[in-house]
């Protein structure tokens, strides 16, 4: 199939990311062509005050090196500028004579800085600020000059003017608003922002207009509306850009201040797309790096004739990349009318924060001095989140949430870590797990997170440090399986993933175990692991298991058995009851006792009598003996209880035959409480749930036995099948992760309770894990039955010997 | 010098699958009887030197048998316990003579 041809006029950020976003929808679909002017492959121009103020490198912002085009086949034309656009014929042509034909054509020829129609702007030593070559003037510059003057107190003016305070030059801004940064902070916040960066040294002069640049060749000064002059020998013109559609107006596409896309970047013209800086759609332009990559990547779709969501705009966020200052700013950040504003104003140290509600949905935000909080505010002004429930001063300060690592840990999965390129919390650690990542450069290759304004660097480092800590340590110091091998339970189990090992005895040799025949304790742990990995094609090892999990009761010291039928939920019967009892007197039990888990147990009945046993009582095996789901505890709940608010009981049945006879590393123990009296103990169960009104608490990693340990609160959801899908996923994770013999308990403290909860809070993984446990749970048959209906089953396993 | 006192058939060899046991009690004795995965069937006393358990329903791993109270690790062609435990059980021959497994009792 002849690939169709896709030409990108303009080498930028949106540009390319486009291209990107095609090429992992499709690597074959198009035969890529991308005209730039600039020099340069695409680099990441927010970086450039960064390269100007001395923290980074030209090299260190190229986004996509010149092998990626090539890697991708994407033919690249620089130093030629697109003059002419024929639709028609379908071609464009460069100013170089160069005629290329497409078949689809984007446009993304970015913006250009505002020049003030001023006289004097043609003179030496008069700059703008947006590519690599102003950056170098500015650079050189300050080798020869001292007096720097920066037209434009907005974002960019200031990060020059910081720049050029870094290059020993002496800076005024001057403004022509009341306050800096206008378009983005309130007036408070504005003033300390000008007080801190008076400190670091800039000078300002705000409400100046300015109306002529004098000198000779070079700029000598400025003069203002006012009469008065700035003695200067740079200036630096930031303020504001301006959409690229000069071209775009010559091909006969609408233009309005952009070029006018539809929801889905389209212009007027068929086949011909627009995105990034020079677009204008629903009458706005966008200058910041996020929304043109939210087009970009609806765009991307659209081309490959994918399914999206339009375009509906962006919500903007700006954060100053100024070092020692912290400011951030987010949606609708002025109050009044119908909107409310919530401010902490700490004079001592410096902090300001701002959040502005419509109602009870948080809009907007401003901080400064500590702009920590600015991603996960974001996230929740784009999510429109309703806050009522939540007090809302903790959103200004999260409990514990002073420092990075407890900022990330206290995130919520789907929390935005990388604004600019809408990277979740749970997108981060998902690469860290699955994808190996270690380095927070591998994390950019993976995921982006970072690879724009480069501002969540510290907080993907953090989520490093607090997702592989655990597993560090664990691989330091590590764990071998057994006496009978070097290797890890982790390197076991991968190896029969990567190698396709089906049996106990292939892993053994496969990985030169040192015994020839394993022992009791790699054996089960084997059996489990194969049985996890392939869960239909792996035939279960019965001689791998344990006496009580091959003969399906409790041995006794005595050599003699325990028998615990079913009884979902702690509920019987009279029917049950009359049963067991006749059992027990039938069989000469020597005890009968309520367990701990509300069930019956039977003790003391002999191995060959356990046949019969199990088909008088006709139920179903009560797995006291498995590593599997033990019981579901339950209080009697709101039938009955006078303070239940839940139907614990129903809730406990379904969950436990939900997951009954499916194997884990080690037991499963759960609790269903209807209220927070808690009486079915949930707080030091595997899986606890206590229900409140309207609601159930999950709680997780309980341990009632050797190891002593309350519960972690998980999550809290409205209905009981939001429960058993979080307890079925939070199981299944558990049974893909957990050692053999590790109880949920000491697996939570080794993975991380925050990393398990990124992974269930997830819908997609959730939904997964539920998807591979179901696979597991179509092998398990009722094991009584299956041995009650197998004359040679019993015989093997359960007749002795008598010689008189 | 030793002198065979009685050989009981006791079992079909298919009577026991590889890797298990089987109890045997005979008259008062309570032996428990072995079939490796090599095929060869050996016999111990049916009570783990250290607190009686049945080793019969212990794990078979090669030529081992370990105890399900406790996890001991027995030797069934020899007795012996193994390291770091001390100890040994009584063993006792077997002969499979065609598909007949007997027991010798000295």
């Amino acid at each position: 199939m002849k690939k169709n041809r896709l030409v990108l006029i303009g080498n930028g950020m949106a540009g390319v990311k486009t291209i990107e976003e095609i090429l992992k929808i499709s690597k074959e679909k198009f035969e890529i062509t991308i005209i730039g002017e600039e020099p340069h492959p695409n680099y990441n121009r927010i970086l450039l005050s960064k390269v100007l103020q001395g923290d980074t490198t030209v090299e260190d912002i190229t986004i996509n090196d010149w092998s990626w085009y090539e890697e991708n086949g994407i033919r690249l034309i620089t130093n030629e500028k697109v003059e002419h656009i024929c639709t028609a014929d379908q071609t464009v042509t460069t100013n170089a004579g160069t005629v290329i034909s497409y078949d689809e054509l984007i446009l993304a020829t970015g913006s250009q800085p505002f020049i003030l129609p001023i006289a004097g702007v043609d003179k030496e030593g008069v700059t703008t600020f947006r590519d690599i070559k102003d950056t170098d003037e500015m650079l050189k510059a300050s080798k020869t000059y001292k007096k720097a003057a920066v037209i434009g107190g907005g974002l960019l003016g200031l990060e020059a003017a910081r720049g050029l305070l870094n290059l020993g030059m002496q800076v005024s801004v001057i403004h022509l608003g009341k306050s800096l940064m206008d378009r983005q902070l309130d007036a408070t916040a504005a003033e300390l922002l000008k007080e801190e960066l008076e400190k670091q040294g800039m000078r300002f002069l705000l409400e100046k207009n300015t109306t002529e640049i004098l000198g000779g060749e070079r700029v000598e000064r400025l003069c203002f509306s006012d009469g008065e002059e700035l003695e200067c020998d740079l200036v630096v013109m930031a303020v504001g850009i301006r959409p690229n559609v000069e071209l775009a107006q010559s091909t006969g596409l609408w233009v309005n201040r952009g070029i006018i896309v539809s929801d889905y970047l389209e212009t007027n013209i068929p086949h011909i797309y627009a995105v990034g800086e020079c677009v204008e759609h629903n009458h706005i332009t966008y200058g910041l790096v996020a929304p043109l990559f939210e087009q970009a990547k609806i765009l991307a779709k659209k081309i490959c004739n994918v399914e999206t969501t339009p375009y509906e705009g962006s919500v903007t966020f700006t954060q100053l990349k100024v070092s020692g200052v912290e400011v951030f700013s987010a949606g609708e950040f002025i109050e009044g009318d119908d909107k409310k504003a919530l401010k902490v104003l700490d004079e001592q140290d410096g902090i300001y924060k701002k959040l502005v509600f419509r109602n009870n949905q948080l809009v907007g935000a401003v901080l400064f001095g500590d702009s920590q909080e600015g991603n996960r505010l974001f996230s929740l002004i784009k999510k429109q989140a309703d806050i009522s429930d939540t007090a809302k001063i903790s959103i200004l300060q999260p409990i514990g949430g002073d420092s990075g690592e407890n900022l990330v840990a206290s995130m919520a999965a789907d929390e935005l870590v990388c604004g600019c390129n809408g990277v979740s919390k749970g997108a981060i650690v998902q690469a860290i797990h699955e994808q190996g990542c270690t380095t927070v450069n591998q994390i950019k290759g993976c995921t982006s997170a970072g690879r724009s304004c480069g501002g969540c660097k510290s907080m993907v480092s953090d989520l490093l440090e607090l997702t592989l800590g655990d597993s560090f340590d664990a691989s330091a110091q590590k764990e071998t399986m057994c006496s009978c091998t070097t290797l890890s339970r982790d390197e076991v189990v991968e190896a029969i993933k990567e190698k396709g090992l089906m049996h106990t005895r292939e892993v053994m040799n496969v990985l030169n175990w040192n015994t020839s025949d394993g022992c009791s304790k790699c054996r089960p742990a084997l059996n489990y692991y194969l049985g996890m990995v392939y869960p239909t094609e792996y035939e279960d090892e019965n001689e791998s298991r344990y006496v009580n999990e091959r003969l399906h009761a409790n041995i006794q010291k005595d050599g003699s058995f325990g028998v615990v039928p079913r009884m979902y939920g702690g509920v019987t019967s009279p029917d049950q009851l009359r049963k067991i009892a006749d059992v027990a007197e039938k069989y000469n039990a020597k005890l009968l006792k309520v367990t701990g888990g509300q069930r019956i147990d039977i003790f003391g009945i002999e191995k060959e009598d356990l046949p019969k046993v199990w088909e008088e009582l006709d139920m179903p095996s009560g797995y006291a003996y498995g590593k599997t789901l033990r019981t579901v505890k339950t209080c009697v709940g709101e039938s009955f209880c006078r303070f239940g608010t839940q139907d614990s009981i129903g809730l406990g049945i379904a969950l436990e035959k939900r997951l009954e006879r499916v194997g884990t590393p080690h037991k499963f123990k759960m609790g269903v409480s209807a209220c927070p009296r808690n009486c079915a103990e949930s707080g030091i169960k595997d899986f606890g749930i206590v229900g409140v009104d309207g609601a159930w608490e999950m709680y997780v990693g309980g341990n009632g036995g050797t190891h002593l340990r309350s519960a972690d609160l998980l999550g809290k959801v409205s209905t009981a099948e939001e429960v058993i899908e979080y307890a079925s996923a939070y199981f299944q994770y558990y049974r893909e992760t957990g050692i053999y013999m590790e109880r949920t308990s000491k697996w939570l403290e080794r993975i991380g309770f925050e990393n398990i909860k990124v992974v269930i809070d997830d819908p997609k993984q959730r939904r997964e894990l539920n998807e591979r446990l179901n696979v597991a749970l179509t092998v398990h048959d009722e094991p009584w039955k299956k041995i009650i209906n197998s004359p040679k089953l019993r015989n093997e396993l359960f007749e002795k010997v008598e010689v008189h | 010098m030793e002198r065979i006192a009685e050989r009981i058939k006791v079992l079909q060899v298919e009577d026991i699958a590889k890797d298990f046991g089987k109890t045997l009690r005979i008259g008062e004795l309570e032996i428990a009887l072995f079939r490796l995965k090599n095929g060869e069937f050996y016999a111990i006393e049916n009570r783990c030197p250290h607190k009686g358990g049945v080793l019969v329903e212990g794990m078979v791993s090669g030529q081992y048998v370990f105890c399900p109270m406790h996890d001991w690790k027995i030797d069934v062609t020899d007795g012996k316990v193994q390291e770091p435990d001390h100890g040994c059980v009584k063993t006792y021959d077997v002969e499979v003579n065609g598909n007949d497994v007997f027991i010798l009792l000295k």
